[in-house]
């Protein structure tokens, strides 16, 4: 296609007849009628460098603020010298994660079975201390750590129990059947603030002994099963969309129904719902944010708990903002791989 | 026979009474804390000058100097505390639950509050109250003097209602002018369209910095609603209140006699006023009634400062807040701030 074939597609497409002509010209204006003070506001006016409130120009935002607290934003109230280890930590997950996705092919189960095994403890024992390390409580956690630990975890919790859930819900026996109808159905229908609330608020209140179980693991716990309920409702999609002779034809070569939802349907269905999996844990990391209620400190949190700093008093839409793309980020970069994936298994 | 009933009477009565004051009430509370090595404080989530994580992630506020003085006085060391930040939802559960020991959180203290959650409120640390921010070059010194003037605020809002029934009342002639948020209130009044907007005192002094030029505005200091604020505990454990309502006590008592971080060491050795000598532990040995060393008191102004050395470096003239004293002033001086005696 050469530049003056493209050049007139466009033209088509967007000033084809009057009425798309019309429709573009105003949808131009309003575009440039929020992006221009927007890109004034966040880069043309905007104060990059100095070190205190006095260096911020006024009209523009004023980055010098999340530059005075990008170790905040992104480690919470972590102690400063301790820091390397969630960066460690986050290193393991991140070359954990391309292991199980490059391995060769044979090894593949293998090297992402072990990762899903030896991962999790080793990430809460570096994060959180003890055996040498020094023991860090969770209330000191926060920021952009805290918000990709609980939506880490809290999938950890939800994948499996999803799975399992979604298998019980097709299972031929009634009373597995009914157990996993309740669970889903009760954990779809309650509000996940309600369920951190309740977690963290009532939990206390009813156990004896006061403080049992640490709050964070009651949030994370409280959000794996709700979206486990999610995840398990988005796994029976992939098992319905599998023709039933897939099963039938695994039962009749003589496996049993472990190896034959193993071998078989799990790994089919799987990627038919990875999509929707996919979505739901997107879902999962936006609703991270809930836990504010509970005044856990993640990204969002943390963010509005600067606020309150008197020395950087006013600077609301520079928290928001650097927050809310750090979001976007992490959002847009998964729905891009899932549509990758989703490519993959089309090919 | 009758003379020396009455003499056993007596002798009996007066071990009795001995008795009593040399076994401490159980404290569970305190013994926790003790065994625990540190004090669970539940602050404010991020409120200027009351309780905020600077950018090391170091707690500071007035509300937050409390507890640092409650720690002080228990262990001898101010940063024995462990900071539980609580969302408006949560205070009052996350004090019922036991997970915090105090609760130092800007909380107004009301009847229903008191009556109905199980919790005491054990003393004063902050005479909130709705107020009015005005443009110095108004001249206006209360709230009467608004008469005629126009407010801004936002539409719905506690403080409108409580604002017009105020001046309603008392037949002044002022024009509210409403608006959707109170971020749009505040800026109509720095751009000049109200001659004033309308809430809290600490709320104002945080809303006074974002301004243009906020030197060229004053907070009236006489507030038109009572909404007083301090630290908080949950019912029974009678030792443990009567430390968490003494510490406070102590702070204000050490400004009215003249206390303060710096010269402290030289009252204790020094003073001949018997109530700074109770208080500092150099006689009276007023700690050991609660089952506090003696030096309590001498511990939490050393390592905190008097109320006053508190109030100016978090929300007063020595902080960006510059909140003049007002309410929070001590009786003494003309303000609202009171402690009973160290006798």
């Amino acid at each position: 296609m050469n530049r003056a074939s493209s050049l007139s597609i466009w033209r088509e497409r967007l000033f084809g007849t009057p009425f798309t002509g019309f429709l573009t010209l105003v949808l131009l204006f309003a575009i440039a009628w929020v992006a221009v003070p927007l890109i004034r506001w966040a880069l043309i006016d905007a104060t990059w460098v100095g070190s205190t409130r006095a260096d911020c120009a006024p009209g523009g935002a004023c980055w010098v603020f999340v530059r005075a607290r990008f170790g905040q934003f992104m480690y919470g109230l972590y102690p400063v010298d301790q820091r390397w280890r969630v960066d460690l930590a986050g290193i393991l997950f991140v070359l954990g994660g391309l292991a199980a996705v490059f391995a060769p092919h044979r090894v593949r189960l293998k090297v992402a079975v072990a990762m899903l095994v030896l991962l999790p403890p080793l990430g809460i024992w570096l994060l959180s201390g003890g055996f040498g390390l020094r023991y860090i409580e969770t209330r000191e956690w926060g920021g952009l750590m805290l918000t990709l630990f609980i939506s880490i975890y809290a999938s950890l919790i939800a994948i499996p129990l999803g799975i399992l859930f979604a298998l019980g819900r097709q299972s031929e026996l009634r009373v597995i059947r009914l157990i996993s109808i309740v669970f889903i159905e009760f954990w779809r229908g309650v509000p996940i603030i309600a369920v951190i609330f309740l977690a963290s608020l009532l939990l206390p209140l009813i156990l004896p002994g006061g403080i049992g179980i640490d709050r964070l693991a009651r949030a994370v716990i409280g959000l794996g099963f709700v979206i486990a309920a999610y995840m398990a409702e988005a796994v029976r999609g992939g098992l319905q969309a599998l023709p039933k002779g897939q099963g039938e034809a695994a039962t009749a070569l003589g496996l049993n129904y472990w190896k034959a939802t193993g071998l078989v349907i799990l790994p089919q269905a799987l990627r038919i719902s990875l999509p929707a999996m996919t979505n739901e844990f997107i879902a999962l990391i936006k609703n991270t944010t809930l836990v504010l209620v509970v005044s856990i400190l993640d990204l969002l949190g943390i963010a509005q708990a600067s606020l309150a700093d008197p020395n950087w008093v006013g600077m609301n839409m520079e928290a928001y903002a650097f927050s809310g793309a750090i979001y976007w980020l992490i959002c847009f970069a998964l729905s891009r791989w899932s549509r990758s994936l989703e490519r993959q298994r089309r090919a | 026979m009758t003379i020396r009933i009455i003499g056993t009477a007596a002798i009996l009565a007066a071990g009795i009474s001995f008795a009593q004051a040399q076994q401490l009430a159980p404290s569970p509370t305190l013994d926790a804390v003790k065994a625990r090595g540190n004090l669970e404080c539940g602050v404010h989530l991020g409120l200027p000058g009351f309780s905020f994580a600077n950018d090391k992630g170091e707690w500071s506020g007035i509300d937050v100097d409390y507890c640092r003085a409650l720690a002080a006085a228990i262990f001898g060391d101010a940063k024995k505390v462990k900071y539980t930040p609580t969302s408006v939802q949560q205070r009052w559960p996350i004090l019922q639950s036991g997970q915090v020991d105090v609760l130092s959180r800007n909380s107004t203290i009301t009847f229903s509050r008191n009556a109905t959650l199980g919790l005491n409120f054990q003393g004063i640390n902050f005479y909130e109250g709705q107020t009015f921010i005005v443009r110095k070059s108004a001249n206006v010194k209360d709230a009467a003097g608004l008469d005629g003037a126009s407010v801004c605020v936002a539409a719905g809002s506690t403080e409108e209602k409580n604002a017009a029934d105020w001046f309603r009342e008392r037949n002044l002639k002022v024009t509210i002018t409403n608006f959707q948020k109170n971020d749009d209130a505040i800026a109509a009044y720095d751009a000049g369209r109200c001659d004033a907007y309308t809430a809290g005192v600490g709320a104002l002094a945080g809303q006074r910095i974002k301004l243009k030029a906020p030197d060229e505005h004053a907070i009236l200091t006489k507030p038109i609603s009572n909404d007083p604020q301090g630290p908080v505990t949950r019912w029974g454990d009678e030792r443990w209140q009567l430390i968490v309502r003494w510490v406070l006590n102590g702070t204000i008592a050490a400004e009215a006699l003249g206390v303060t971080s710096q010269n402290v060491d030289e009252m204790k050795a020094n003073s001949k006023n018997s109530e700074v000598r109770r208080l500092l532990g150099a006689e009276g040995g007023f700690g050991e009634m609660m089952g506090l060393p003696n030096d309590w008191m001498y511990n939490a102004i050393k390592q905190v400062g008097n109320y006053g050395e508190s109030y100016e470096r978090t929300v007063g003239m020595g902080s960006p807040l510059k909140l003049e004293r007002g309410q929070n002033q001590l009786w003494i001086k003309g303000g609202l701030l009171f402690t009973p005696p160290f006798q």
